[in-house]
């Protein structure tokens, strides 16, 4: 399990025989958040690239509710003859719109199940509440400012305290999981014509072309999110850290004056 | 340790064979017919979805200030077509529309029928499956209007409009299930922004179908064909651009 409640690291105690140690290996990812963590990790990439390919057909960004090559554009990428993104970046490779559609608009069904089913599912176990939402003393600045120094200099948690997401961390998720999944799903909803009909969704955004930038911006985060994941997944020890999203035992970090 | 090493270097050969997997195997599984018709599957799921949200559900229609300053054209913007050149001459004042197929009653309706029934104006977003939109008005019979003139038999499930345009030697066609036939924003509108349509945007007659992307916008209608199947007719996926490039019949996404 996540996350478990342990006694907090700042008091020296020595550690009793029941809080794990660095060098431990612990049950960390519950089955639901593996499943839904390969699940979206597929699915991501394939919405990214493929999404990718399908913005090629018409690179250019606009507010509002219309938006076509007569009005004016906040954003354009590439230019007449090379496209917005290249092959090795789309899903296909080669320039097709309708093949793309057919592949975002298929995995689509992942993100759309997945996340509110994960969402709730997380407020019923109480990971949610007890691993991913913030503490009130982890929002003091000064608490965060010490996260963000002790993230920089790359010394993370060891022992049981590596257990417990960091202020860090807990906002990467819960942005993933509170803000740029729904926002990716409710855009992604007003773009289409007959979702839009049913539900009015895009007024939420100011207009379908606003919601298409909105998307746009969003995907980015997303690819943003997912190469400062990876660097951290790198740093923090891949092997363990891949372990534990796929078995669920992690083995928690030594801390540097342990003995191996 | 040697047994870790061998994990790492697992994982890291894992790591780097789904790299290769996604980047070249994606065109791979993409010309692959079982995964294409899997995609396709699951594409259709999204009409049923959508139905099931509200298959009466009216697209959402704009005042005259929301309106695009210009609307783009697009797709075929001047049939090459001799006798579609004649029509054009002589402002389509010969121009008839014919309903035929599963029908009780075929029609064979000129313009000045077309415009004399009861008319629907409508201020709605065009959504181009590129993914830019523009918002106009369009005006004409709801498509109900004139089916239920024909009557349709009860083997009728589709209607397929027949274009005057082509792609090469492939004419222009698009079709649309019953729901959306006898929606009532389906329209064929003969008029634009209060003027008679231009040929760009498909005069004398286009198809508005609005809660569906732009090439369901059927333009340089002559002929509405009622049929029980899509199958049997050109390719058989119910419109030039489904049989040209498996865009998805299904357009309301």
């Amino acid at each position: 399990m996540s996350a478990t409640e342990t006694a907090p690291p700042e008091a020296a105690a020595p550690a009793s025989p029941l809080t794990p140690q660095g060098g431990d290996l612990v049950r960390r990812h519950r089955l639901s958040t593996r499943l839904w963590h390969w699940a979206n990790a597929l699915a991501l990439f394939i919405m990214l690239m493929s999404g990718m390919m399908i913005f090629n057909a018409h690179a250019h960004l606009y507010w509002g509710e219309f938006g076509a090559n007569p009005d004016r554009n906040w954003l354009t990428l590439g230019t007449g003859q090379l496209n917005a993104f290249p092959g090795w970046a789309t899903i296909p490779s080669h320039y097709s719109l309708a093949d793309a559609r057919l592949w975002h608009l298929a995995f689509a069904w992942i993100l759309l199940i997945g996340a509110p089913l994960y969402l709730l599912w997380s407020l019923l176990n109480g990971h949610l509440l007890r691993d991913l939402l913030f503490r009130r003393s982890e929002l003091a600045p000064s608490h965060i400012w010490h996260d963000i120094k002790e993230h920089a200099r790359l010394r993370f948690p060891t022992g049981a305290e590596a257990l417990k997401y960091n202020v860090l961390q807990k906002g990467a998720y819960l942005g993933v999981l509170l803000v740029l999944l729904p926002l990716i799903i409710l855009t992604g909803l007003a773009m289409s014509p007959g979702a839009d009909a049913a539900t009015h969704v895009s007024a939420l955004f100011g207009g379908r072309q606003s919601a298409r930038s909105v998307h746009f911006i969003v995907a980015a985060g997303f690819a943003a999110f997912i190469v400062i994941h990876l660097i951290m997944v790198v740093l923090a020890g891949p092997f363990n850290e891949v372990r534990s999203m796929i078995t669920g035992w992690y083995r928690l970090p030594r801390d540097k004056g342990d003995k191996a | 340790m040697s047994i870790i090493l061998n994990r790492r270097r697992l994982l890291g050969t894992g790591a780097l064979g789904a790299g290769a997997l996604l980047l070249s195997g994606c065109d791979k599984l993409n010309d692959s017919p079982m995964f294409r018709s899997a995609l396709i599957e699951a594409n259709t799921w999204h009409q049923g979805a959508q139905r099931a949200l509200g298959s009466g559900a009216l697209a959402r229609e704009y005042s005259y200030a929301d309106m695009s300053p210009i609307f783009r054209v697009n797709g075929n913007t001047n049939p090459d077509d001799a006798s579609y050149k004649n029509h054009a001459a002589t402002d389509f004042a010969g121009w008839t529309l014919s309903v035929d197929g599963l029908v009780k009653r075929p029609l064979a309706l000129p313009m000045t029928a077309i415009k004399a029934m009861q008319q629907r104006s409508q201020i709605t977003r065009h959504d181009c499956v590129e993914g830019w939109s523009a918002i106009g008005q369009w005006q004409g019979p709801q498509l109900g209007q004139v089916l239920s003139m024909a009557g349709l038999l009860p083997s009728a499930r589709y209607a397929v409009f027949h274009c005057a345009d082509r792609f090469g030697s492939s004419p222009y066609y698009e079709s649309i299930d019953l729901v959306d036939a006898f929606h009532p924003q389906t329209i064929l509108a003969w008029a634009m922004n209060g003027q008679p349509l231009t040929v760009g945007h498909g005069a004398p007659l286009r198809l508005r179908v609005e809660r569906q992307l732009g090439y369901k916008q059927a333009k340089y209608v002559m002929r509405i064909e009622l049929r029980s199947t899509l199958a049997g007719l050109f390719g058989g996926k119910g419109g030039y651009w489904e049989d040209a490039h498996d865009y998805q019949w299904y357009a309301g996404i």
